[in-house]
C-alpha cells in the first residue's frame, strides 16, 4: 500500500458546472441571434416524429416573404438537408458523427460564414432523440417539441425531461388523428402536467391543417424579438 | 446515452483542478445531479469508470448527491418539491407550477484529494 492512500483526503470545493463550456457558447449565440433580430428556434423529438416533413412545409411557406435558413442535425447522411433545400431556404446539415444531440458548439461552427444580419429565422433541428439533447442549451429562443399523433398520448409522461426543457409543443401528423384514434385531451393534459402552461399547437405538414395559427405565432415572437432590440 | 462525454468532461475538470492544487492525486469527485437535468445516474457511474482509465483519476470514486426538483409555487409564494416528475404542481395546493428553481444541476461541487 502506498503512502498516498493512507492520507486522510483533504477537499477541494469546486463549484463548476459540468455543461459550462456548452453554456458559454450557447450564451454567446443566443446574443448574437439577438443583436441579429434573428429568431432561432430548436426542434427536438424523437426520431419519425415528422420533424422535417414540418421543417420543409414551414420553409416553404415562410419563404421568400421572411429570410429563413435552417440547421439541420443527424448521426449520418445529409438527406435531410436535401429535403429542406427543396424549400430554396438556406439549409447546412450538421453530421454528429456518434453523438445523439447538438451542442452549441456544432451550431456555431455551422454558422460559420453565414451572415445572421441577413437572417429573420433560423430553425435548428436535433438529432431525433428524446432524452440527450434537453441538456444542451443550444442558445435558441424557444424549443418546440414536436409529438406526432401516432406515438401515443403519454409520451410527455415518458420524456417528461425534455418536454419540461422546452417552450412550445407541436402535435403533428394531425391529419391522422382519426385513424389512430388519437386523443387530443389526454395528449394535452399530459403535455400541461410536465410543463403546465406550455403552448400547444396541432397541425398537419401533409394538409396544412394549423399551419397558419403556427406561423402567426412564429411571426408575433419574430416582432416581438425586433422590438425588443429596437 | 451522452453520460460518456458528461463523464469524459468530469474528469477533464477534475484534472485540471488537480494539477492547480499541485499535481494532487484524486480519491473522489462529488457532484450535484438534478433530477431534472437529462443525466441518468447509474449511466454516468459506469460511464465515470471509463472515462476514468488510463488517466490519473483511475480508480477514483463519482460521489453523487441527487438534487430534487424543486418548483415555485405562485399561489403559496413558496418553494415547493414536485410529488413527481410527471406532475409538475404544488404538492400543498395543486396549483400547476411551471418555474423550477432546482433539479438542473449537473455541478461538481469538490474533490477529495491527496497530495
Amino acid at each position: 500500500m502506498s503512502a498516498n492512500s493512507l492520507q486522510t483526503p483533504r477537499l477541494v470545493e469546486v463549484r463548476k458546472n459540468v455543461l459550462k463550456q456548452n453554456d458559454v457558447v450557447a450564451r454567446a449565440l443566443r446574443e448574437r441571434f439577438r443583436k441579429a433580430g434573428v429568431l432561432a428556434v430548436s426542434l427536438v423529438s424523437s426520431p419519425g416524429s415528422g420533424k422535417t416533413a414540418f421543417l420543409e412545409k414551414t420553409l416553404t411557406l415562410l419563404y421568400p416573404r421572411y429570410r429563413v435558413a435552417a440547421l439541420v442535425g443527424d448521426l449520418a447522411t445529409e438527406n435531410d438537408a436535401a429535403r429542406l433545400a427543396r424549400s430554396r431556404a438556406p439549409v447546412k446539415q450538421i453530421i454528429t458523427g456518434t453523438v445523439c444531440h447538438l451542442e452549441a458548439a456544432m451550431v456555431q461552427n455551422a454558422l460559420e460564414g453565414w451572415g445572421l444580419n441577413n437572417l429573420d429565422l433560423l430553425f435548428i433541428e436535433n438529432v431525433g432523440n428524446l432524452v440527450c439533447p434537453s441538456s444542451y442549451d443550444l442558445g435558441e429562443d424557444l424549443r418546440f417539441v414536436l409529438l406526432s399523433v401516432t406515438e401515443g398520448e403519454d409520451k410527455p409522461l415518458k420524456y417528461p425531461t425534455i418536454f419540461n426543457s422546452a417552450d412550445v409543443a407541436i402535435i403533428t401528423k394531425s391529419d391522422l388523428a382519426a385513424a389512430v384514434e388519437f386523443d387530443e385531451t389526454a395528449a394535452k393534459r399530459n403535455i400541461q402536467a410536465v410543463r403546465p402552461g406550455m403552448q400547444v399547437f396541432k397541425l398537419s405538414a401533409k394538409t396544412g391543417e394549423g399551419m397558419t395559427e403556427f406561423l402567426d405565432f412564429l411571426e408575433s415572437r419574430r416582432a416581438r424579438l425586433r422590438a425588443a432590440g429596437a | 446515452m451522452h453520460e460518456l462525454s458528461i463523464a469524459m468532461s468530469i474528469v477533464e475538470m477534475a484534472q485540471e483542478e488537480a494539477e492547480r492544487q499541485g499535481s494532487a492525486r484524486v480519491q473522489a469527485v462529488h457532484l450535484r445531479l438534478g433530477l431534472l437535468s437529462g443525466v441518468v445516474k447509474q449511466a454516468l457511474l459506469s460511464s465515470y469508470e471509463i472515462a476514468c482509465e488510463g488517466t490519473p483519476l483511475a480508480g477514483s470514486q463519482l460521489l453523487i448527491e441527487e438534487i430534487p426538483i424543486e418548483v415555485f409555487c405562485p399561489r403559496c409564494e413558496a418553494p415547493r418539491p414536485v410529488s413527481s416528475i410527471r406532475w409538475f404542481c404544488c404538492p400543498e395546493c395543486g396549483t400547476p407550477t411551471p418555474t423550477v428553481l432546482h433539479g438542473k444541476e449537473l455541478e461538481v461541487v469538490a474533490l477529495e484529494i491527496t497530495e
